[in-house]
């Protein structure tokens, strides 16, 4: 599904250059729940970001299903987070002036996809994260794990080959972070392919793969036995 | 713009207008006061326009009045002094020498300029008023309207020298009772008879003639009085292309010199030029108009760069938000149109708000100022300029818009979302 080779990324900051990735080599194989895990300023966003098609990469290559990414320009690459891609974000970044179905039906409406469509799959995803019948509030009224599971629905509804998680449990107390974990393992449970970065071990040890991050470069990537987040919940 | 017409784009953007209501009420007033501005100043400039030319309706635009005074400087061995008389021959003059003047009707009153009104008498009833020896063609001049069953003098009148008359409405008012027909009726004049055959109804705005006032044919007034040739104000209309200042000119100049007066003697003969009076009122109106169109132009524009600056400022808001739309697959020219489409739309509603308040308050004038005296009719702007300036707005929408619409896009998303 993702196959990174010799991937190279620096950040140029006046006439110094910040050499954040150096030489990541890495793939991900339909239906995996990885975690990329290091410590803060280790380059995991970074990762993620050029996974996401949101940043370039310098050197490298990125394949993401058989297609090879590179010299995007935006609108290609809008496209291809559209059909591709599922986001879910450490600040949820759900529309504070649109209701809970409203955010979910977004992807669907770049997607070109029908008024009363979007509504019925906006509903249908809201109700597998257990929100349905919050469907018309708008954000500033849920919690914070209800606002993360309104946006894992919206990364759902485009139906992506991979969900990207940037810290998705950051933000929520440890009770809230395993309900939210316990969505994302049913998901993967699916069949969806999900790459969460996150620097909580407890988190990482809910997914299937740990790829650890260091000074830029991968120094493990094993594969771990999942724990379950829904004894927890 | 396969955009323009899918239900979607507009769906977002009735979500994105209709959920940020401080912002759209704030934008949509700046236009709206400015199209209200533009369409209220220029209706009522156009009343005042429409206002002053009802009021002058019933007169030639063009026309002047020429009267003789006395010499103020000696002249080709006159004295200082002399008295000046206007007469018939002046009158044949001027028409043959100024090509300029369209009518010219010489006119001998009495009654008026300190000359004792004429006593009339119809059996018990009696009353002194303005009498004026006329020719047909000064209705050509200034329109009288006769009320039914009555004319104006005509020319077989004035050849025969009759002894008819056209009096005045108060005249009537004042001489006979209410249900007595005048026309056909016999007045006294002094001491000759006369058969009424008219009874004019004083105009509405500017007349020359109160409702007090009589006529008669200029022969019979002459005979009347042993009048001669002389004549006591010429009545001038030049056409329309004319130009009265100098057209009164011309004509003062031939007088002087037929009469042998100094050319430079600004005393012998006076007048009176209305043309050049109602040119500065147009002048006055037509700077109203264009005015109120500046000022009108000026307030959309600014209403138009309020929604320009409010749009940048909502799109700094909203800088995360269209981040977040990028990242969930919008294109850098979905999230363009969308803003450029928010404003246009935003400039049209307002703008078409502002046009029914305009309208409204327009009507609202109409009634206030109808009947009243001041001169004022019809307070309307031209539907195409309307149009033009809704056209305007949209234009001007689109390009205020771009400036926004392009900051929106010019960020890239993983920067618009890393901002908090
Ligand atoms: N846009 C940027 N410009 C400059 N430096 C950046 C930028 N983004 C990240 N960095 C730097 O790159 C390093 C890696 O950042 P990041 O990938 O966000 O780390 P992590 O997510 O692992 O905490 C950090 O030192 C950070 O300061
Ligand atoms: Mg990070």
């Amino acid at each position: 599904m993702i196959e990174i080779k010799d991937l190279h990324k620096s950040y140029k900051m006046g006439s110094n250059s910040l050499h954040v990735l150096k030489g990541i080599n890495f793939s991900v194989e339909e239906g995996e729940l990885v975690a990329i895990m290091g410590s803060s300023g280790s380059g995991k966003s970074t990762l993620l970001n050029i996974l996401g098609m949101l940043d370039e990469l310098d050197e490298g290559s990125y394949v993401l299903d058989g297609v090879p990414i590179k010299n995007l320009n935006e609108t290609k690459a809008a496209n291809y987070r559209n059909k591709f891609l599922g986001f879910v974000f450490q600040s949820f970044n759900l529309i504070n002036y649109k209701s809970a179905m409203e955010n979910v039906a977004l992807p669907l409406y770049y997607q070109k996809v029908g008024r009363k469509e979007r509504q019925e799959k906006a509903l249908k995803y809201l109700e597998q994260v257990g929100l349905k019948e919050w469907a018309t509030h708008l954000p500033n009224e849920l919690s914070g794990g209800q606002k993360q599971r309104v946006a894992i629905a919206r990364a759902m509804a485009a139906e992506p080959k991979v969900l990207l998680a940037d810290e998705p449990t950051g933000a929520l107390d440890s009770k809230t972070s395993y309900e939210v974990m316990d969505l994302i393992q049913k998901i993967n449970d699916q069949g969806n392919t999900i790459l969460i970065v996150t620097h909580e071990p407890d988190i990482a040890d809910m997914c299937k793969r740990i790829v650890h991050l260091k000074d830029g470069v991968i120094i493990e990537d094993k594969k771990v036995e999942q724990v379950r987040a829904a004894q927890y919940v | 713009m396969k955009f323009l017409f899918d239900s979607n784009t507009w769906q977002e953007i009735f979500g994105s207008i209709s959920k940020n209501k401080t912002r759209t009420i704030i934008t949509v007033i700046g236009v709206l006061w400015g199209i209200f501005i533009y369409i209220a100043l220029s209706g009522a400039a156009k009343g005042l326009d429409n206002g002053f030319d009802k009021a002058f309706k019933t007169v030639a635009m063009n026309s002047m009045f020429v009267w003789a005074q006395s010499t103020s400087m000696p002249n080709a061995g006159f004295k200082t002094g002399r008295p000046m008389q206007l007469k018939l021959g002046d009158v044949e003059v001027l028409e043959n020498r100024i090509p300029e003047i369209q009518y010219i009707a010489p006119r001998i009153t009495q009654g008026e300029f300190g000359s004792e009104p004429v006593y009339t008498v119809r059996g018990q009833k009696s009353g002194s008023y303005v009498l004026n020896g006329d020719f047909p063609i000064y209705t050509k001049i200034s329109t009288k309207k006769i009320f039914d069953g009555g004319r104006f003098i005509n020319q077989e009148d004035m050849d025969q020298a009759r002894k008819v008359i056209v009096i005045g409405e108060r005249v009537q008012q004042e001489l006979f009772k209410k249900e007595e027909d005048p026309v056909g009726a016999y007045i006294r004049v002094g001491n000759v008879y006369f058969q009424v055959i008219g009874v004019h109804k004083l105009a509405e705005g500017v007349s020359f003639d109160s409702d007090s006032a009589m006529f008669i044919p200029f022969s019979t007034y002459r005979k009347l009085y042993n009048s001669g040739d002389n004549v006591g104000y010429l009545c001038i209309a030049a056409y329309d292309d004319a130009d009265v200042v100098q057209v009164e000119k011309d004509i003062k100049a031939i007088l002087k010199s037929t009469h042998r007066v100094n050319p430079k003697d600004e005393r012998a003969f006076g007048s009176f030029n209305l043309g050049e009076r109602f040119g500065e009122i147009m002048g006055f109106a037509d700077g109203l108009t264009f005015m109120s169109l500046v000022v009108g132009i000026a307030t959309i524009l600014a209403g138009v760069i309020g929604i320009g600056n409010i749009l940048l400022i909502s799109v700094k808001e909203r800088t995360k938000e269209l981040g977040v739309r990028r990242a969930l697959g919008a294109t850098p020219s979905e999230v363009r149109n969308q803003i450029i489409l928010e404003s246009v739309f935003l400039t049209t509603i307002a703008g078409v708000i502002g046009i029914i308040l305009g309208a409204g308050f327009l009507s609202l004038l109409n009634t206030f100022t109808e009947g009243g005296d001041f001169p004022y009719a019809n307070p309307t702007v031209p539907i195409p300029y309307i149009l033009g300036a809704l056209a305007i707005m949209v234009i001007l929408g689109t390009l205020i818009g771009l400036i926004p619409a392009q900051r929106a896009v010019s960020i890239r998303p993983i920067d618009a979302l890393r901002e908090e």
